[in-house]
């Protein structure tokens, strides 16, 4: 199924308004109280968790599959580049570019 | 900004993808401009390029938001006046900007907040527009490794914050439960799914 142009425009709307809303939730709801310990804790972890689910969906999976492409061996030598501490713009580049030469030749 | 010139490639791939699955050169740029958030644009794309229809491309996008919902109840002490004013204030939350704001101790700098969100948002205004007009000249994107950009991005942000024992342990856990989902949940959930892992922070003290 395409969308229409018109569904398109509903969709970039509503995601404009999901992403405003949510954004603007969690600052009004617990504004200016002071939270336990505990919560900062697991707010605290909340971006490694998510951020690591993230990255392993977008190279190792493929809509319902694990999957393996050029993009996954692009992104791993980019990640052992930033454990390595060089610059994530090199290391950007790096992902792209490998991941362009390995495409060519499979 | 490293984020920022980054973002623009990002945002460039991103609009580059979206004239590819059937958005017009005005909507690519619309979507970065009024919905700003790459991660959520991108999930959404990935439904309607998949054949999805207009609620699982909003679904996903608003699961993959969540971690704002996170990040701005993170953020909220740290902004002051009424609701509004904090609700406006939290549109300036995006991934990068949050981590680099974020002083580790549970407060935020939200001047640097405001700052570092700036020129993002410039740069993935642009980004967008560049890639939409001239992303039919690049030809394929996926032959030019466009698609690398997005989760190298995010693996930077998740090496900046794995700094001790726990978070690294709560990383590792998060990225193998989204792993073991993805067979059987529908696509977005198993990074929702994963925020449970941050959980163990109600029984561990950080290291």
């Amino acid at each position: 199924m395409t969308l229409s142009s018109g569904q398109i425009w509903v969709l970039i709307i509503a995601c404009a308004v999901l992403t405003a809303v949510i954004k603007g939730v969690g600052p009004v709801l617990l504004g200016g109280r002071v939270l336990p310990g505990w919560f900062d804790r697991v707010v605290v972890l909340m971006a490694p968790a998510l951020l690591s689910a993230l990255v392993v969906t977008a190279v190792l999976a493929d809509g319902c599959t694990w999957s393996v492409g050029a993009h996954t061996v692009g992104v791993a030598v980019a990640g052992v580049m930033l454990w390595r501490r060089l610059p994530l713009v090199l290391c950007v580049a790096v992902a792209v570019v490998l991941t362009a030469l390995l495409r060519m030749w499979w | 900004m490293p984020f920022a010139l980054v973002g623009f490639v990002l945002s460039l791939s991103f609009a580059v993808l979206a004239r590819q699955a059937g958005f017009s050169v005005a909507q690519a740029i619309v979507t970065s401009v009024i919905v700003f958030a790459g991660s959520a644009q991108f999930a959404m794309l990935s439904v309607v390029a998949g054949g999805g229809g207009v609620p699982a491309a909003l679904a996903a996008s608003g699961l993959m938001n969540s971690r704002f919902l996170a990040m701005g109840i993170a953020l909220a002490p740290s902004l002051p006046g009424g609701p509004m004013k904090r609700a406006a204030q939290g549109q300036a939350v995006v991934d990068a900007s949050w981590a680099i704001a974020n002083r580790g101790d549970g407060t935020f700098d939200r001047w640097l907040l405001f700052g570092t969100t700036a020129p993002q948002y410039l740069t993935w205004t642009l980004g967008s527009a560049v890639g939409a007009v001239f992303g039919e000249a690049l030809g394929d994107p996926d032959r030019l490794g466009l698609d690398a950009i997005y989760p190298t991005f995010f693996l930077a942000l998740l090496i900046a914050e794995m700094r001790d024992r726990t978070t690294r342990w709560v990383g590792v856990g998060g990225g193998l439960l989204a792993l073991a989902l993805v067979p059987v949940a529908p696509p977005g959930v198993p990074v929702l799914a994963a925020s449970a892992v941050a959980l163990v922070g109600l029984a561990r003290r950080p290291a």
